[in-house]
Formats: structure tokens, C-alpha cells, sequence
């Protein structure tokens, strides 16, 4: 370990990918990449808490297929989401006959849950993980603001969430790259864990500002503790700070002396194509889940993202806490992808 | 402590933050909102007159019914799913008027019909307008005071 920073010697590598988003998010970029595009939020259940459990089961036994596995074939599932208790990803787990740890770091889950699973398997403990995690626009407005048909309005510093499920199947693969048949498979070479940070915001709506510190902070101690520019990576990620968020990030990278504008990209930012009332972008756990299943690692299979670095970042409130007047924690884990190796 | 109750705590990010919040178009907001909940006003007085002429309705009963038909009108069109939309534009237009107190009903009785009908719906369906009738009633109370003893 270096700093904050685990880097990984034997290379677990993200082996296979599986997604599902729903109709407002396939309108956007992910569209065209996902498993599954649903064509109704509620995925033929009648509530939207068995919906988003059934998204995240379809992601989890995706991801194993996509990898060629059999279900046996898997050592353990870490999972999580937005809903109290996590019962998403718990109800998620009793489908399957493999272990499961349950994770939570609100939208920073799937890089928590992929740091997790790469620690796992690179310390030989198990030979694949699957790290997975969703959410859905209409259970996370139920638990964290009003009731969907209640004709209030939105304050334009608020984000969309993303109704969407991802999984992705991490495995040791050794070193000899000979069985890859000239595929290229990303490996995860490094992984940041994310301090809590909190620098006194407590709008709600405006969760992109209060993660925009924990995003800065764990990109800055990746860069520090691996000793690199900036330009080393081809692509930055963060997960779902918004169009503000990320602007409020780069400017507090660039005070720091670092600039990441040329090549960073917010998940949030780019998932939608419509702007209806999604007025900053999307967030939830799985933005970034299914952007970076989907499109990025399509992306990484091919060659054209060849370095990145995924720095999901999450809001720790609850409606508790913010009800009784709390700042919002905010946390940011991180891990390095690479393709060259 | 930490948090916003740390004295260090970066006011300079926080003001920051603010001089990215977008203006509140004031003028807009306004004049979307007088025109909905005028218009909702006048549907009002409008099944006013046609109570008074159609059912021979006058003073408390008609005012009554004028209510229940508003009520009715306003839960409907949230059980439709168009409230939210209206008031998505309308703001302040459409949640003041009693069709917007029957949204805050109806819808979360909607939302929680999931959780059953005793905890579920009717438990939960003044969460949203609990607060409405717990000052609504102690201003009335006070107002009703005063009136008393001046």
C-alpha cells in the first residue's frame, strides 16, 4: 500500500461486464451498449423496489454469462444500493448459491465493491467476484424525497436518478495473456480508498457540490501516491457529481495545480441525452455502474480507453441525518484500469 | 465535531458553491403561477354559478360542493398522473389552491399502497400534508383567539 493507494501485483481483471438500464437512460449514450434496455421502469413487477432487485439480479447472472461462467464458477458476490438496509442487493444475493458481502458507500458502491472484490482476488483468497450494484429513479425518489405523482417543482441544482443496473465480474486470470486469444481485458492495477470528506454543504439538491470535494480528494491521492500526471490516465471518471459538480471538482483540482479538464468525464454528466428534469445529470449507484459496464469498458475492450482511472464518488446522508440539519459526507473510492498489461 | 459545525470548515467552498446557484426567475414564477391558479380559481367560481343555477345551491352548501368538486377534480388528475406535470410548471399556482392540498393527499397514498392499507396508505398519506393541517389548524386557532378577544 502506498499512502491510500493498494496496488495490485497480480492483476485481477475485469473479465465481463453485464447492464440494464431503463427507457429514459437507453435514450441517451448507454443505449446502444447495455444487455438489456427496458422498456418499462417497472420490469413487469408490481413494485419499484422488486423492479430494481430484479435489474440487479438480470446484472449479476449477465455478467456471469457474458464471462462464459457457470454460477458454480463464482467464489462471491459484493453488492450494494440506495435503499435502507440494502435490501436491493441482499434479496439480490438469496437468488444465488455463492457468498455475498453487502457494501454500502451510496453512489461510490460499485468502485467500493470492485476495490473489494480486486483485494480479494489479488491477495488469492478467491478466484472471481462479481461486484454489482443499481438503483431506480422511482424507489430512491420514495425514500429520499416526495412521492412521484405530488406536483411540486425541482430545484435546477438537482440530478435525475438513474434508474440502471451493473455488474462486473472480476477474476484472476495469471499471467500468461496467451489465453486471452488476442482480446483485450482490462486489469484493475491500483485501487484508492476514498476519506470522508465533508466541507458543510447541506442543500440536498445539491449533492454534485457537496461530492465534488471527495472526488478531488481521492483523484489527488491517487495521482500523489502513484507518483503521476494527470495526462497518465486517458480518461478520469467520477461518477455522478453533475454538470456542476464537475465543474466545482475541476476548479478545485486546478487550485491544487492539477487539470483534469482535457480528460475527464462525469457519468452523471453525459448519461442523458434529453434534458427534461434532469437539470444537472444523473446520479445513483447505477450511474456509474452502467456507464462504465456498458459504454467504457466497451471502450477499454477496444483499445480506445487504454488507461482510466474510475473514481465513483457517493453522498453519505440519510433523510435523518439531513432532517436534522447535518452537512453531507461525502466519500469518493477509486480504482486504476489499465489494458497494456 | 466536524462537518458544517467545524470551525474550520471551508466557508470559501461553500460560498463558492452558491455563486453557481442559478437565479430564480422571480418574474416567470410568478406570472405561471397566476395564471394557473387563476385559472383553477375560475374553474372554481365557474362550478360556482352552475351549483347555484343547476342545484339551486347557496352560501355554506354551495361552497361546500364547489369544494368536494375540486377536491375531486385534483385527485383525480393525480391518479392520471397529470398533477405533477401541471405542477411542475405551475409551482406555487397549482400547489396553493385545494386541488394542490388534494395532490399532497392523494399522491403518497399512491406511493404507499406498496406497504398495505393500514401502514402503508393510510398511515403515510399525510406525510406531505400533515404539516398544512397542524399550522393551518394552530393559526386558525390563534387567529380565532384573537378575533375573540379584540
Amino acid at each position: 500500500m502506498k499512502g491510500h493507494t493498494i496496488v495490485f501485483q497480480n492483476k485481477p481483471r475485469i473479465v465481463a461486464t453485464g447492464t440494464i438500464a431503463g427507457p429514459k437512460e437507453c435514450a441517451g449514450v448507454v443505449g446502444n451498449f447495455v444487455d438489456k434496455a427496458l422498456l418499462e421502469d417497472t420490469f413487469g413487477e408490481d413494485t419499484y423496489e422488486k423492479a430494481e432487485c430484479k435489474m440487479l439480479t438480470f446484472a449479476v447472472r449477465k455478467a456471469i454469462e457474458n464471462g462464459g461462467l457457470t454460477e458454480e464458477d463464482v467464489d462471491l458476490l459484493i453488492s450494494g444500493d440506495l435503499l435502507n438496509q440494502i435490501i436491493s442487493a441482499s434479496f439480490t444475493a438469496r437468488d444465488f448459491d455463492f457468498p455475498f458481502l453487502g457494501t454500502y458507500s451510496a453512489c461510490s458502491t460499485m468502485t467500493e465493491s470492485m476495490a473489494l472484490a480486486a483485494m480479494l482476488v489479488d491477495g488469492g483468497y478467491i478466484k472471481r467476484a462479481v461486484a454489482a450494484t443499481g438503483s431506480h429513479f422511482s424507489s430512491a425518489e420514495r425514500q429520499y424525497r416526495y412521492p412521484l405523482e405530488l406536483g411540486n417543482t425541482r430545484p435546477p441544482q438537482s440530478q435525475w436518478t438513474v434508474t440502471a443496473a451493473g455488474a462486473t465480474l472480476i477474476a484472476d486470470m495469471g499471467g500468461d495473456k496467451s489465453c486471452f486469444q488476442g482480446k483485450k481485458i482490462p486489469a484493475i492495477t491500483a485501487a484508492t480508498l476514498g476519506r470522508v470528506v465533508d466541507y458543510g454543504i447541506t442543500d440536498v439538491n445539491n449533492m454534485g457540490a457537496a461530492m465534488a470535494t471527495a472526488a478531488a480528494d481521492t483523484i489527488l491521492t491517487n495521482l500523489q501516491d502513484m507518483e503521476r500526471d494527470a495526462r497518465y490516465y486517458d480518461l478520469i471518471v467520477t461518477g455522478d457529481l453533475g454538470a456542476l459538480g464537475s465543474r466545482l471538482m475541476k476548479d478545485l483540482l486546478w487550485e491544487k495545480g492539477v487539470d483534469v479538464e482535457p480528460n475527464h468525464v462525469d457519468c452523471g454528466e453525459i448519461i442523458y441525452n434529453v434534458i427534461e428534469d434532469e437539470f444537472q445529470g444523473g446520479s445513483g449507484a447505477g450511474c456509474s455502474a452502467v456507464v462504465f459496464g456498458s459504454y467504457l469498458y466497451e471502450k477499454l475492450k477496444k483499445g480506445e480507453i487504454r488507461r482510466m482511472l474510475f473514481a465513483a464518488t457517493g453522498a453519505l446522508l440519510s433523510t435523518v441525518s439531513s432532517g436534522q440539519g447535518e452537512s453531507i459526507p461525502c466519500i469518493s473510492h477509486a480504482v486504476s484500469i489499465e489494458i497494456d498489461i | 465535531m466536524t462537518g458544517k459545525d467545524n470551525e474550520n470548515f471551508n466557508q470559501n467552498y461553500i460560498d463558492y458553491v452558491h455563486s453557481f446557484d442559478p437565479p430564480t426567475k422571480h418574474f416567470k414564477n410568478c406570472l405561471r403561477a397566476f395564471l394557473v391558479g387563476g385559472l383553477i380559481c375560475t374553474i372554481g367560481q365557474f362550478l360556482r354559478v352552475i351549483f347555484e343555477e343547476a342545484l339551486g345551491l347557496s352560501g355554506d352548501e354551495l361552497a361546500g360542493t364547489v369544494s368536494i368538486a375540486l377536491i375531486f377534480l385534483g385527485t383525480l388528475l393525480t391518479g392520471l398522473g397529470v398533477y405533477d406535470r401541471i405542477g411542475k410548471h405551475a409551482g406555487a399556482g397549482s400547489i396553493v389552491p385545494i386541488t394542490g392540498f388534494a395532490n399532497s393527499v392523494c399522491s403518497p397514498a399512491m406511493e404507499f399502497k406498496t406497504e398495505g392499507y393500514v401502514y402503508g396508505m393510510a398511515a403515510k398519506m399525510f406525510i406531505v400534508a400533515g404539516p398544512i393541517i397542524v399550522f393551518g389548524a394552530l393559526s386558525g386557532t390563534i387567529v380565532g383567539l384573537l378575533y375573540l378577544l379584540l
